[in-house]
């Protein structure tokens, strides 16, 4: 519970190049955290920890917004090598029939593109990606526990792609 | 609806032999943080109901690193048997020989399972509804083993011991309560796909127990796909086990979904002895002596422990006073009253409003009015602006004739 000052420099265009930011330590174990998770995600916004807690955690906050169908990740190591990745399965079944869900993928891709530097292309995808989701045309099937993802993946980027242009 | 008791009768497990005059002899450990004032809800709830039970008062002081008081603690309990404990704090500023207290506890005394039964209360406002879920974790090898080392500076080991007996012994446990429970589904959960040597072992076990209930299915899931289905699909679990470390974010998961860590009680239970304690075992220092801590996880444990004494009659009585209570579709969760059989209701109350409460004196069991005003935290208030009830004053209006008090509380924010 110790209150900290962490100085970051922060690449997007539109802010300054240094920003203070300030923020209080949570030392929290993962149990207080989890309860407090499931009943309050809100209070949350950026959480650090080791590798077992991580995966937990991270699987837990991915099933809190819609499941691993939906979330993006990146794995970012030294000398900005970086590699990101949609972390569901591969679904073998539904391969090459045109009903994937891009949109875990498509999100990494974003974060790859401000990994990169190039917030504009990736501002343009993210908006694109959200308004086709929220537009109640293109209905997402997605089960959970299968790990399998429905999505009329052809309409679904050709309204991406209008919205991008 | 009931709540259950996951009480498990063993041959060899025989409760503690009443002493004196009828009355059982119970070890009672306040520990830090909200632990005291739920230990004295505790003792008055039973001084009220007249429960058989005298408490045996062990205090354990977390500042001193002498481990007398631990031990103090773990003789009173051998020799009584039963405990109800807060939680102890471990300190985190003393050096690592400084071994947690609470798990000092459980391994000497062997308490190797760790029950907490998560079940939706009607009248609780969660996002999921019917959730039904016993979590048995191993609680006493595993991560907790406190085996670190740091060889090169900079660089620390942290042994996890897994062992066959323990997880051939907590693996029987989970089935023989599944059988007598009447559940259908056992599911470990392990992540032996990366500690395919450690949580392989586990699961193996629980895989060559399971032979042996051919009629509850067993199936396993690995824990970061557990803790997903858990926040998306709970209904689909029925009993968990798993090792120790999983088991405290899987049980706090299921605590959460439920409707917090004031809801659900916990019970350690070993060979020889048991001790009931709160689900989520939090000290609750930032809630400590405000009285604002929600005491029904509390309350629900010292049902178990009298389940456990073979005093179902008490243990009824209370449970049911305590669902009546939260099922009341008047009362929301934020103001919520215990009414016991023998009369005496204690408010805690909506906030800003005065309410008139009316206290049946009638009851043989209770020779002087005593008012427990206990308040409330409502699960679905932010955490991050919190809205504390505050007893201001209370009035006494009148007593009428049919022998009740009517008592005006008035409340601010």
């Amino acid at each position: 519970m110790n209150a900290d000052v962490c100085v970051q420099r922060t690449r997007h265009p539109s802010r300054s190049s240094m920003a203070l930011i300030l923020f209080r330590a949570f030392l929290t174990c993962p149990d207080a955290c989890v309860f407090q998770m499931v009943q309050d995600p809100t209070q949350f916004d950026v959480l650090v920890m080791p590798n077992l807690y991580g995966d937990i955690l991270s699987d837990l906050c991915a099933g809190l917004i819609g499941g691993l169908g939906v979330t993006p990740s990146g794995n970012i190591g030294a000398n900005g090598v970086a590699i990101f990745e949609s972390v569901h399965g591969t679904a073998p079944d539904i391969a090459g029939m045109d009903l994937a869900n891009p949109t875990a993928l498509l999100l990494s891709a974003v974060m790859m593109l401000r990994h990169m530097g190039l917030h504009d292309h990736a501002d343009k995808i993210q908006t694109a990606c959200f308004d086709t989701i929220r537009d109640k045309k293109v209905r997402l099937k997605s089960l959970l526990g299968g790990l399998q993802y429905f999505c009329s993946f052809k309409s679904k980027f050709q309204t991406m792609k209008a919205a991008c242009l | 609806f009931s709540l259950e008791t996951h009480l498990l009768p063993r041959k060899n497990l025989v409760a503690p032999p009443a002493r004196y005059g009828g009355r059982h002899t119970v070890t009672l450990i306040p520990g830090d943080g909200i632990g005291p004032e739920l230990a004295k809800h505790v003792c008055e709830l039973f001084r009220f109901c007249c429960v058989p039970v005298d408490f045996e008062v062990v205090n354990v002081d977390s500042t001193k690193t002498s481990e007398d008081d631990i031990n103090n603690a773990i003789m009173a309990i051998r020799r009584n048997g039963v405990a109800l404990k807060g939680n102890i704090e471990t300190n985190h500023n003393l050096p690592p020989s400084h071994k947690s207290r609470n798990s000092l506890l459980r391994t000497t005394l062997d308490l190797y399972a760790s029950v907490m039964h998560s079940q939706s209360l009607p009248g609780v406002r969660t996002h999921h509804r019917n959730i039904d879920i016993i979590t048995i974790r191993e609680n006493t090898e595993g991560e907790y083993s406190s085996l670190e080392h740091e060889s090169v500076p900079g660089v620390v080991e942290c042994l996890k011991i897994i062992t066959r007996t323990k997880s051939l012994r907590i693996a029987d446990y989970a089935f023989r309560t599944a059988r007598e429970k009447g559940r259908r589904r056992v599911t470990a959960i392990h992540k032996a796909n990366i500690m395919s040597l450690g949580d392989g072992l586990f699961l193996e076990c629980c895989k060559e127990v399971a032979s042996g209930y051919p009629e509850i299915t067993f199936n396993s899931m690995i824990v970061d796909n557990t803790t997903m289905q858990l926040v998306s699909r709970p209904q689909q679990f029925d009993v968990m086990v798993m090792p120790n470390l999983y088991g405290n974010v899987v049980s706090n998961v299921c605590a959460g979904l439920v409707g917090g860590p004031g809801l659900v009680p916990g019970a350690n239970y070993g060979e020889n002895y048991a001790v009931f304690e709160t689900g989520t075992r939090n000290t609750g220092k930032s809630i400590a002596n405000r009285n604002t801590a929600n005491p029904t996880a509390m309350l629900l444990a010292s049902c178990l422990l009298l389940d456990h004494l073979k005093l179902h009659g008490y243990a009824s009585m209370i449970r049911k006073a305590i669902l009546s209570t939260i099922t009341d579709s008047q009362v929301r969760f934020d103001q919520c009253y215990m009414q016991f059989v023998g009369g005496i209701q204690l408010l805690l109350l909506r906030p800003a409003l005065y309410f008139d409460i009316t206290l049946n004196m009638s009851s043989p069991l209770c020779s002087s009015c005593t008012l427990l005003i206990w308040e409330v935290r409502a699960p679905h208030l932010k955490w991050s602006s919190p809205s504390w009830m505050q007893s201001r004053a209370v009035d006494l209006a009148h007593r009428d004739t049919r022998n009740q008090m009517t008592v005006r509380l008035h409340l601010s924010l």
